[in-house]
């Protein structure tokens, strides 16, 4: 089946499946932004139990994801991932120490004995919240913005400024995007509190940190795409692979692609729609249109960044060196490998769901948080 | 760009992922093995409905947990430090390295911590059959990771599969079942969750010993003792088999650590087997500080011939004969190795350098040669070796992979042994009087970790210098990166590593204090 597609429609299919990962990821960011409100949410120790364990639930699912993410761009773009880790060293450790503490915070807070006390965990999973989603954020910003990197003829790469990534924070834009994903993860993180735990008090001040954190998201998030729709992109030629640049390169791929303008409106009306059910109906299913609108918003947004012939790593410093995804991809046979796998996709999707249902089939409440035996 | 690196930098590289790889690996095999006992458990409280066995299952699945924690803290790292600090390797060998990573994530990670999940907060929420299902995908998930990831390590040892493409100057593959089922893969695989398995019952059988050296949680540490001695037992056996089968492996796909791993130094016929071994401390020979002869060795006669290749004569070469070449035997030189290996570097870069100046009669002459069977048979199969300048390089720390190898199969007998003697006197009822084997059980738990690290050490110290044998030295797939920068990092791992197994060593030994009943929430 797979095998009798050509080399670009399977580095189309793989730029899809690396697009979906990435829109589930950010989706599932909920756990990162929810840690970020523990602290301001959790007023009452009995709250703040609830807060973590309700997240305590979920968050290994936004770590294989992550991990999942990454084992996928390796296998499907090496040259991406030799790249961007092996140059933008500083960012993507800061990324992965942020991601280490979260690992042992939850299982680690209330045990006896644990050495750095509750409250240092705690911090642990508010700077995971925090630094995880804004560093993950800037990071995918250098997506549309570039990096400095050259690439030679033997497909060794090297990074040509000495910060080593952090360069990319001198740029408004990747950090828009940055604050964009920190404020959504936020907004997520409140709405999924609001449908599964049972706590009135919890739920009103819940829902006024959702106005408080609605604004500055919408904020900049319409900064970051009114720039993206007016900023150039690097375009490729694809018979000489040669770059060039485009202006409204990302409008263009828009329009080129009407479908993926229709998930990308469709996403972001549906993120609108999970804030005012939220706010002003007091809806506790918020979470799922929210949800739903940030996977079709981010799925458009790395469509666009990959698809219609266009860079999706632009190189500032040569620009022949760019990255898309047909200079950086595996080959045929691994592409094609790698896609039976993918095939597993819907059963994963499938159990992961049944999971999910039986173990949030009630609220979590205090009287759960006494009696559980397991409990955060 | 390779032609510059920065050794301190290799170095500094190297002792990162060492040190990122030890703490991982320090607590993965309890998760291997231990998920199997905690299946096994709740299937003994489904199947009987005995709420004790639900109580021992809980309990040992506390203690999984915080394990479980910090494996997932410290193994996160290692994905993303092959494109960090390996990038040069990322790209000569992403192709088929990626693969088994990704399929990680999606076949073994999601299976695991989903159910991981169900699990640890379903018992009042779903049916018990569904509870223990969830354990034992838990169990399956995580021994298939450890699949993935160990047919990527194998490949590394004994690169299958694939062929070199001159146009994206990488390895690609082209047989993804010859990569997962290589015989190097499956049987490392085997080996290595079955040593997963016996740490995991000896850490059992430890703990329940010492529940009854401190009489109490008798019926708990019986019970314990017997699942994990018998398991431990079983899997013990399989352990030396499986060990003894990759061990015959390496003297064909790895022949130098072969010889490095039993301090073999000048190749013989009927060679023996040092049982036991002290290394001079100084180097035999001057030029290479590796070539250290024994001080006083204990030598089974003409064994390790029969060990290699099943014949008490049979000739097996030292390290001298791999460096120095053998004509009798047919092994070539490394200094012939290291030509042949330069002149396939020098046709591909003569290749890149005619497509760079559009001499495209050069470019498909070059290029038609490195596609050559023929070449790729004499020439390309040492590539690597063209990175080399030294053929003392060649040599991996012997001393270290000696003691190493001889301490982890010494200790794999002893557990042998010791589980045998905990499952009798488990059986006769006569383990709560025998206080100073009840001793010995709780420190035999360090020596399991002491034999699973001594293996990881093994398998990487011994392959050196080679991170992809033959075909690229460690040294040359580093990325462009300033040594202080992984200097930083180094100690940042360091720092933070080591504060985080304090915490864990000091919750689980807490939580076993505490015991069933209180340890539980």
């Amino acid at each position: 089946m797979f095998g009798n597609l050509t080399h670009t429609a399977l580095q189309q299919y793989w730029w899809v499946i690396i697009s979906l990962l990435a829109s589930f990821l950010v989706f599932l960011m909920f756990v990162q932004g929810g840690q970020t409100m523990i602290f301001t949410l959790g007023r009452k120790p009995i709250q703040k139990t609830m807060l973590v364990n309700a997240l305590g639930r979920k968050w290994e699912f936004t770590f294989t994801t992550l991990v999942t993410f990454g084992g996928a761009f390796f296998a499907s773009f090496p040259l991406f991932y030799s790249t961007s880790f092996g140059g933008a060293y500083w960012v993507w450790m800061a990324i992965l120490f942020c991601f280490i503490i979260q690992a042992i915070a939850y299982e680690f807070r209330s045990k006896p004995n644990n050495f750095l006390g509750q409250k240092t965990y705690d911090v642990f999973l508010f700077i995971n919240g925090a630094l995880g989603t804004i560093l993950i954020g800037t990071a995918v910003g250098t997506f549309f913005n570039g990096a400095m990197f050259s690439v030679n003829e033997m497909n060794q790469s090297r990074w040509e400024v000495p910060a080593h990534g952090l360069e990319a924070v001198l740029n408004w834009h990747n950090v828009a995007l940055g604050l964009t994903v920190f404020f959504l993860a936020r907004l997520l993180g409140i709405m999924y509190f609001l449908r599964n735990i049972d706590d009135e008090e919890l739920v009103k001040t819940g829902r006024k940190h959702l106005l408080y954190n609605a604004v500055p998201f919408l904020v900049f998030f319409l900064a970051f795409a009114v720039r993206l729709l007016v900023m150039k992109g690097f375009v490729y030629d694809p018979d000489t692979l040669t770059v060039s640049t485009e202006d409204f390169k990302y409008l263009h791929n828009f329009l080129a692609m009407p479908l993926v303008l229709a998930f990308f409106l469709a996403g972001v009306l549906l993120v609108l729609y999970s804030l005012f059910s939220s706010l002003f109906r007091e809806s506790s299913r918020g979470f799922y249109w929210g949800g739903a609108g940030t996977v079709l918003v981010v799925f458009a947004l790395f469509l666009i960044a990959g698809l219609n012939k266009t860079c999706y790593y632009p190189s500032l410093y040569d620009m022949q060196s760019s990255l898309n995804i047909e200079n950086s991809s595996s080959s045929h046979y691994t592409l094609t490998a790698m896609s039976y796998v993918s095939l597993l996709s819907p059963l994963v999707l499938a159990y992961i769901y049944l999971a999910w249902s039986a173990i949030n089939n009630r609220k979590i409440d205090a009287g759960e948080m006494e009696s559980d035996t397991h409990v955060y | 760009m390779i032609d510059s690196i920065d050794l301190s930098l290799v170095n500094w590289s190297r002792g990162q992922f060492a040190l990122t790889a030890y703490y991982h690996w320090l607590f993965v095999p309890l998760t291997l093995g231990l998920s199997l006992i905690l299946a096994f458990m709740e299937t003994m409280y489904v199947r009987t409905g005995d709420e004790k066995w639900k109580n021992i299952t809980k309990f040992w699945m506390t203690l999984f947990g915080i394990n479980f924690a910090i494996g997932v803290a410290t193994g996160i790292i290692m994905e993303f430090e092959f494109g960090t600090n390996w990038s040069n390797y990322s790209w000569f060998v992403g192709d088929i390295f990626g693969a088994p990573l990704a399929i990680e994530g999606i076949m073994a990670f999601f299976l695991e911590s989903t159910f991981l999940a169900v699990m640890f907060f379903g018992w009042n929420k779903i049916s018990r059959k569904w509870h223990l299902a969830s354990t034992w995908l838990v169990a399956i998930g995580a021994n298939l990771s450890a699949l993935w990831i160990l047919v990527a390590n194998a490949w590394m040892q004994h690169p299958v599969g694939m062929h070199f493409n001159p146009e994206t100057a990488r390895n690609e593959m082209l047989n993804f079942w010859e990569v997962l089922f290589s015989p190097v893969a499956v049987m490392k695989w085997l080996h290595t969750t079955a040593s997963g398995f016996v740490l995991a019952a000896v850490f059992v059988t430890g703990i329940s010993a010492w529940f009854l050296l401190k009489k109490r949680e008798n019926l708990l540490a019986r019970r314990s003792i017997m699942v994990a001695a018998t398991f431990g037992i079983l899997s013990s056996l399989f352990l030396i088999w499986s060990g003894d089968q990759s061990t015959r492996q390496i003297v064909h796909v790895q022949p130098m650590k072969f010889a490095a791993i039993e301090g073999l130094y000048h190749g013989q016929e009927g060679a023996g087997l040092v049982a036991i071994g002290v290394m001079s401390q100084t180097a035999d020979d001057p030029e290479n500080e590796n070539i250290k002869d024994f001080a006083v060795r204990v030598e089974i006669p003409n064994f390790l011939s029969y060990m290699a290749y099943g014949k008490f004569d049979a000739f097996v070469p030292g390290v001298i004969d791999l460096i120095n070449g053998n004509p009798e035997r047919n092994i070539i030189s490394s200094a012939e190795k290291m030509e042949k290996g330069k002149y396939a570097r020098e046709i591909l870069k003569e290749m890149k350098d005619a497509r760079a100046a559009d001499d495209f009669v050069t470019y498909e002459a070059r290029k038609a040669m490195l596609m050559d069977p023929e070449f790729q048979e004499n020439y390309f199969r040492y590539f690597g070796y063209g990175f080399i300048d030294d053929p003392g390089r060649l040599i991996p720390n012997v001393p270290i992979s000696f003691y190493s190898f001889h301490i982890m199969v010494g200790l794999g007998f002893w557990f042998l042994a010791f589980f045998i003697l905990a499952l009798l006197m488990a059986w006769r009822d006569t383990l709560a009087r025998r206080r100073g084997f009840l001793r010995l059980a709780i420190w035999t738990i360090p020596l399991a970790y002491l034999a699973s690290m001594a293996g990881w050490t093994v398998a990487e110290m011994g392959r050196q210098p080679w991170v992809i044998q033959d075909l690229l030295p460690t040294f040359a797939a580093v990325s462009q990166i300033d040594a202080g920068m992984v200097q930083v990092t180094f100690w940042l791992f360091a720092v933070i590593f080591t504060t985080l197994a304090i915490a864990e060593v000091r919750i689980m030994t807490r939580q076993i204090k505490l015991g069933p009943k209180e340890g539980r929430k």
